[in-house]
């Protein structure tokens, strides 16, 4: 009995606190990056709690000309292009058998998932009748609609990005059992989540589809699906970048565990830096078909033509030609720097089509509330605190030593 | 992870799961519609309304919206600025300039078009829209979520919120007083309420050939353009002007083209990617697997050999 007793208190510690004791692990928590996290979350959930219980007209800036805001156009059309990773990362080594990229394949699954997720979660607030959120699933389904085929294919990725994390967590767990359950699905998740986000990713900007009455020509074009398909697949590569490189540099201890030596990682950096400078080009050349297919030239020479030539000269060409050069001259530093660039230009363009560009033609235009920035960044901050309890605990940036390397 | 055929089928039973999905989508993809054939509709005559907005009171009466007396509403000031619809007022009434005749302004009536494809209803991923074989647009708040697409999609700007409602906030729209009109001699509130019948009911059709007489029979009355006949691909209600529509607040850019129309394209791809990229993926998997069993086998023979 005392026994058990034991062994229960050490897995306690040794999986949530980290092999250390209770006041340790409190105190090991005393940091900078959690005094910040503290005071976005003291201001932050009375908020949040604010709007569910006085509604979206208090809390917000919406109106029944801007239906839409920056929980829409950033927490959702952002975040969901941003965690493209995970599906572009898992496509790469378990389909083509780009093997050198693995030890990016669990930080970039675990990133989409929880980009996908916190981006639902963000919904929520946006959501007149959260609480129905499962209706277009089980309850009316208005097959219809282009935002139906996006309800059912993010809740199916999810659950598919779920299937693609669970290994780790067994692993963690030390549940050999169900961690071979998992990995036998994995094939056929990375599948299912390829046509899923290519459908999905694409879904969202087809949206807008709908609006060309509302949304500024240079941004309305047949092409938008394709747009939002190729510049999430950008967005994924170089958060991956971004995300890896921030990861080595937070998670300092864990990095000789990694598999994967600094000539290694600076290789693989560059690779990624090559496809995302090939997509650019393709994306750009894409851009200027758009705006060919509609012949809206003279659009280019007004104010919002030159914010257009901001996105697509400043964060889709010149991006471009840097990962190109990176590549070139094999400078990982240069590859880094322009994909937190890029990322940057990728969430300009989703602000750009659902709010910016948006309703340019009518007088009333859209700024938003402090209270929906204020429940944004607090879903960031808990988004990155999970992140961050996840990696400390589960083997996603190394490879647990307990287990073969999952070999497809 | 080597992959047999039970895998194999077990992905494919994935894939199928997916096709179900997508068999849905398709129903979209339908062929032009033209309407239907006996609905109603309003024609509004821009040169007989003279702005005593009692259509706005007697909208808030039969839809039993908060309400003010009805001497209230002969207060002009509220013409200063332009109105839209919002969550508890169905349909307003704006004065335009009178290009032709300074003396006289132009009263324009807002509200639902209720378009014969409506933007909303293709727009709402829980079919809480229908538009009824009577014509009405009409909304089901039963199933709405809330994500308000269809004031994002709706090309007039009229589908309101209840913004300050927290718990149980709806989609406001004019209703077309369905449940008058669709019982025999039904008409909406409003029109009931015109005093200089300047809002007339009837079956679209007839409506349509009505407002082409009226042009026609009356030379220099009004510009030669009907409008809610094409745009959009046609709507129930139905304006006739005195002067160019843009000069008194409608918007001439929306082409003839039913908002639906502009997702088909994208829709029907769904179905070619469903089918064709897991075979793509599939053959993806396959190619990189042999290659690297090839090499391994080459390295073990090498291996072999020395």
């Amino acid at each position: 009995m005392a026994d058990k007793v034991v062994t229960r208190e050490s897995w306690v510690r040794q999986n949530l606190f980290l092999g250390m004791n209770l006041r340790d692990y409190v105190k090991s928590n005393l940091t900078p990056f959690n005094y910040v996290a503290a005071i976005i979350l003291v201001i932050g959930l009375p908020v949040m709690a604010y709007r569910i219980i006085y509604g979206l007209g208090p809390a917000t800036n919406l109106s029944d000309n801007n239906p839409w805001g920056l929980w829409i156009g950033f927490d959702m059309m952002t975040g969901v292009a941003l965690a493209a990773g995970g599906f572009v990362m898992g496509t790469a080594v378990h389909l083509f058998g780009m093997k050198e990229y693995r030890p990016l394949v669990r930080p970039a699954i675990l990133t989409g998932f929880l980009g996908y997720l916190f981006a639902v979660i963000g919904l929520m607030f946006d959501l007149g009748r959260y609480y129905r959120l499962p209706y277009p699933i089980f309850v009316s389904l208005g097959v219809n609609s282009i935002l139906f085929l996006v309800a059912w294919h993010v809740a199916l990725y999810l659950t598919c990005q779920f299937v693609e994390w669970c290994p780790a967590i067994f692993e963690w767990l030390d549940m050999k059992k169900f961690r071979k359950i998992f990995l036998n699905l994995t094939i056929g998740a990375t599948i299912f989540g390829v046509i899923l986000s290519t459908l999905h990713q694409s879904a969202l900007g087809s949206l807008f589809l709908l609006m060309p009455s509302k949304l500024h020509p240079l941004w309305y074009s047949s092409l938008i699906p394709v747009f939002f398909f190729v510049s999430a697949i950008i967005g994924g590569i170089t958060m991956t970048i971004v995300e890896s490189m921030l990861s080595h540099r937070v998670f300092k201890e864990q990095v000789p565990k990694i598999a994967m030596d600094h000539a290694h990682f600076d290789r693989i950096t560059i690779g990624l830096g090559k496809a995302a400078s090939a997509l650019l080009f393709t994306y750009f050349c894409l851009k200027l078909i758009g705006v060919a297919h509609g012949n809206d030239w003279h659009y280019v020479n007004t104010n919002y033509g030159y914010w257009w030539l901001v996105e697509v000269i400043g964060f889709i060409l010149i991006p471009a030609f840097l990962f190109a050069f990176g590549v070139r001259n094999d400078n990982a530093k240069l590859i880094r720097v322009t994909a937190i660039v890029t990322v940057i230009g990728v969430a300009l363009n989703r602000v750009n089509q659902s709010i910016i560009c948006f309703n340019w033609n009518a007088e009333e235009q859209y700024i938003p509330h402090w209270m929906e920035v204020v429940i944004t960044i607090t879903i960031i901050t808990i988004g990155l605190i999970t992140f961050r309890w996840i990696i400390n605990r589960m083997p996603i940036l190394y490879d647990h030593p307990d287990y073969e390397v999952e070999e497809h | 992870m080597g992959i047999d055929r039970r895998g194999f089928l077990k992905h494919l039973a994935g894939i199928g799961s997916a096709a179900v999905v997508g068999k849905t989508t398709k129903a979209i993809a339908q062929e032009h519609f033209t309407g239907y054939p006996d609905r109603f509709g309003v024609l509004v005559d821009l040169t007989v309304c003279i702005g005593c907005r009692k259509c706005e009171w007697a909208c808030k009466e039969v839809n039993k919206l908060p309400n003010k007396p009805i001497a209230e509403y002969e207060d002009k000031s509220v013409f200063e600025e332009k109105r839209r619809t919002h969550a508890d007022t169905f349909t307003i009434v704006n004065r335009f300039e009178n290009s032709q005749n300074s003396a006289e302004p132009i009263f324009v009536k807002k509200q639902c078009m209720h378009c014969d494809e409506p933007a909303c209803a293709s727009a709402c991923l829980v079919k809480a829209f229908t538009k009824t074989p009577e014509g009405a647009v009409i909304y089901n708040p039963k199933v709405c979520i809330g994500c308000r697409y269809c004031m994002a999609a709706c090309p007039f700007n009229i589908p309101a919120y209840q913004y300050d409602d927290a718990f149980t906030p709806e989609v406001t729209k004019c209703t077309f007083c369905f449940d008058r009109i669709r019982r025999e001699g039904g008409v909406p509130g409003c029109v009931e309420m015109c005093p200089v019948e300047a809002l007339i009911f009837g079956k679209r059709s007839e409506l349509l050939e009505l407002a082409h007489d009226r042009i026609r029979n009356n030379p220099g009355e009004y510009v030669n353009h009907v409008y809610g006949e094409n745009e959009v691909g046609g709507t129930s209600w139905m304006y006739i002007s005195p002067v160019p529509f843009e000069e008194v607040g409608f918007r001439t850019d929306l082409g003839v083209t039913p908002i639906p129309q502009y997702s088909r394209g994208f829709l029907s791809m769904v179905s070619v990617v469903l089918v064709t990229w897991p075979a793509l993926c599939m053959g993806f998997y396959s190619f990189s697997k042999r290659r690297e069993q090839l090499a391994k086998a080459e390295s073990e023979k090498s291996g072999e050999e020395q």
